[in-house]
């Protein structure tokens, strides 16, 4: 069989299915259909109370219920369950329970939570509580389930087990960046020749009041409540932060030919993955933007494509005044003077923070498909900073041949990824 | 030897033995390491050797914004740069790949427990647990709990940019870290990564963790062949690889420790008699080696299982690294590899040893590592 190679002679990786949840709904269909109409899916918090908070409003999956009390993890992997259920399905690939490849999986980080940690406590003790307590609480053995659940491997063990994958599944973190990284794995794993198929999944259901405040501390949300669907506005000059959202994005990537030998449609190819660490600072760029500038270049040259071969730019563009303007200037110095449309997904869905790269990498591939670019909503004052053409308040239709996906976290991380369309043949 | 084998040029370790390749020697002859069986009565912990911080982390600010779980990281992660003679070479630092192993978290004991009191007599407990939160966690403590910040931290330090993953979920994250650095330095990838991982195991909230699932043994003189599965005493420990290709490691005229064999990872549900399969299955994949260098946590089934599939690869001797410096979760396999590199270095073991992981709850690995000429 003649093999189809990229142009460094490497085996192509196809997008064979996807799936998606945010706090636009589950599924492709609802997702898009908001997301191009220029819904937004940020809204007040019911799970918590909210008093005394700075920031009152998240992107929080609420019609997807998983067993009270809330807990992360479980949130997690219902959200990464639906998504890799409307990927597998789509893609048509293995059988039921039988997916014949390996699983990389983007989880937040896990840690116990109040409720788990206050029964425990209670059990322990009575008087002055400290985690002498908790432990005795612990070993009384009557919290056994919440091992499983707080260790960091079981949210990726559970999907290993419910949808067959093969070998030893990885749970990773970069940050924000951590969904576009395990497409990147999944990319890498193909090209190696390891499986003919990879699952890809970026999770993330941990809107939880501790989580809130901890990035309400640093300053990174945006404290404009009073509209809860205007907070979030990317490139726009009174930007003030980001807004956490929740949702899963999945992936199947599959070795082109072999997808092509099953008759698999098709959706998209994932063409080229960058990646660059900042070793300038904790929770910002450095100010040369040096490292999102050459996370681009590497994507683009790892996809063997100009740049002027891209179409559009799926920006990370969280909303919060650093971001935005690092990600336009590292756009500019790459793009010189033909930036192509850029837009922020998260404008209607928030800050899916470790799902957003795979989230995003889904809306990517559709707006491939369609050709259809979904609209940055709430950008009514232009930043002068930013002198970019930005898919302002409504879709545009617009011939999609190649899509830039960036993601960008906090410690250093940038990951980028180029997807196209399925070469002519 | 082919241009894409996987080599071993430089290690740091930080363990209850002590610092450095030297101090961790002495486990080949049956020394254990300093544990402490007092700060976390009644459960014992093997501790951390005291470290001049100043040598790899030279910025006091830099100490600072982390917890001990990132210190010592960033400690060993400098320590294996120094160690292969990388340290501060900015051209490779650029390409280097950082591939990480650890959870995270850190908690603030204090802060935990007043609220943990508070709590109970709150009218509304989700309104004072915002209130105590807002005005009692320190911001930057965010940075110590989130798990790619020991990363971060190695990248702000030593300047490793190349790339940046972090692997998370136990034991079984430091055996997939080693396997997907040396898979792509094998299929022409990447030729150069430091891989490795750190655990503070003195941490109630550690402890907690595991504790919850009744996985700590709290004696650490009871060989781990007769706790019946009642598991492991934590240890605290970081440990990072440099790896290279040997194509770069020739141009450069780098000094090897060892060669990897491919790494093989599994995983299974745990039923009876799989774990032993299962491991059967990656020793036969690994191949024999007259020593084995055991993760056995001691825990469940899976720690008898191990040794019965030990017993039948017909090693000749097997080292429980467990009863020598406690369990380290994610590092404890990276601390494996070095221990066997540093060995067969030292001419302490000779040939080849396997190096295994059984992860307590889930995920088995294993790794030949080979001597070099």
């Amino acid at each position: 069989m003649k093999r189809t190679l990229d142009s460094f002679g490497r085996p192509v990786v196809a997008v064979t299915g996807m799936g998606v949840v945010t706090s636009l709904g589950v599924g492709k269909a609802d997702n898009w259909a908001a997301l191009t109409a220029g819904k937004s899916g940020i809204h007040r918090i019911t799970r918590f109370p909210t008093e005394g908070l700075r920031t009152t409003i998240a992107g929080t999956v609420d019609t997807v219920k998983v067993q009270e009390p809330f807990c992360a993890p479980n949130l997690s992997h219902e959200l990464a369950r639906l998504a890799a259920e409307e990927a597998v399905s789509q893609s048509g690939i293995g059988a039921k329970a039988d997916f014949p490849g390996a699983l990389f999986m983007a989880v937040p980080p896990v840690e116990i939570e109040w409720p788990q940690r206050e029964a425990m406590a209670n059990a322990g003790g009575n008087g002055e509580l400290t985690y002498v307590d908790v432990l005795k609480g612990a070993a009384s053995g009557k919290f056994k389930p919440m091992h499983e659940l707080f260790l960091f491997g079981t949210v990726a063990d559970r999907i290993a087990d419910e949808f067959g994958t093969k070998g030893s599944p990885i749970s990773l973190s970069t940050a924000c960046s951590s969904g576009a990284t395990a497409i990147q794995l999944g990319v890498e794993a193909i090209r190696r020749g390891e499986a003919p198929a990879a699952l890809c999944i970026g999770t993330d259901g941990s809107v939880h009041a501790e989580a809130l405040i901890r990035f309400s501390l640093l300053s990174a949300l945006s404290t404009q409540n009073e509209v809860p669907e205007a907070a979030a506005k990317p490139f726009s000059k009174n930007r003030d932060g980001f807004v956490m959202g929740e949702g899963a994005g999945a992936l199947v990537l599959e070795d082109y030919d072999a997808a092509k030998a099953r008759g698999a449609r098709i959706l998209g190819i994932l063409s080229g993955c960058g990646e660059m660490g900042d070793g300038f600072h904790r929770t910002r760029s450095s100010p040369d933007g040096k490292p999102i500038i050459l996370a681009i270049k590497a994507a683009l040259e790892d996809a063997g494509l100009t740049p002027d071969r891209i179409s559009t730019v799926n920006a990370h563009g969280t909303s919060t005044p650093e971001n935005d303007k690092m990600e336009a200037m590292g756009c500019q110095v790459v793009f010189g003077e033909t930036v192509p449309p850029i837009t922020s997904n998260k404008s209607m869905v928030g800050h899916t923070l470790t799902a957003a790269g795979a989230v995003e990498a889904v809306f990517s591939l559709l707006t491939i498909e369609k050709g259809r670019i979904p609209p940055t909503i709430n950008y009514h004052q232009p930043d002068p900073m930013i002198p970019l053409d930005i898919v302002a308040n409504k879709a545009r239709d617009l011939r999609v041949d190649a899509v830039l996906s960036n993601s960008f976290g906090f410690g250093g991380q940038n990951t980028c990824l180029v997807m196209t369309a399925e070469p002519a043949n | 030897m082919p241009d894409n084998d996987v080599l071993i040029t430089g290690i740091g370790i930080v363990t209850s033995l002590g610092e450095g390749g030297e101090a961790q020697l002495a486990i080949i002859d049956g020394a254990k390491g300093k544990v402490d069986r007092e700060t976390f009565l009644p459960y014992a912990v093997f501790a951390a050797p005291p470290l001049e911080l100043d040598r790899h982390i030279p910025k006091k600010s830099d100490q600072r914004q982390m917890e001990p779980w990132q210190r010592i990281g960033t400690y060993a992660a400098g320590a294996a740069l120094e160690d292969a003679g990388l340290k501060g070479d900015a051209e490779a630092l650029q390409r280097m790949n950082l591939i990480v192993a650890c959870g995270g978290g850190e908690r603030d004991y204090a802060v935990d427990g007043a609220i943990l009191t508070g709590m109970r007599d709150a009218p509304d407990k989700g309104v004072y647990l915002n209130e105590r939160l807002m005005s009692d966690i320190r911001p930057t403590l965010f940075l110590a709990q989130l798990s790619n910040l020991l990363a971060g931290n190695i990248s702000i330090v030593h300047g490793v940019i190349g790339g940046s993953r972090t692997f998370m979920g136990e034991e079984q994250a430091g055996v997939d870290a080693i396997r997907i650095a040396s898979a792509r330095i094998r299929a022409g990838q990447n030729d150069l990564f430091l891989v490795g991982g750190a655990v503070n195991a003195e941490r109630a909230d550690v402890i907690l963790s595991y504790e919850m699932g009744g996985a700590i043994w709290r004696d650490p003189a009871v060989p781990v062949a007769k706790r019946n599965g009642g598991g492991f005493v934590p240890g605290t420990a970081a440990a990072f690889l440099v790896l290279e290709s040997a194509a770069r490691a020739k141009v450069r005229g780098a000094r090897v420790y060892a060669r990897l064999g491919e790494v093989q990872a599994d995983r299974c549900r745990r039923n009876p008699g799989e774990v032993q399969a299962g491991l059967g299955r990656l020793f036969a994949a690994a191949g024999a080696a007259p020593t084995v260098l055991s993760g056995n946590a001691g825990f469940g089934l899976a720690s008898s299982e191990e040794s019965t599939a030990i017993a039948q690869s017909g090693a000749a001797r097997t080292i429980m690294t467990g009863e020598h410096l406690g369990h380290s979760m994610e590092a404890q396999f990276p601390a494996g590899v070095a221990i066997a590199a540093l060995a067969l270095k030292a001419g302490k073991l000779k040939d080849a040893a396997l190096v295994t992981s059984v992860g307590h709850h889930r995920g088995e690995g294993c790794v030949r590592v080979e001597a070099v000429a």
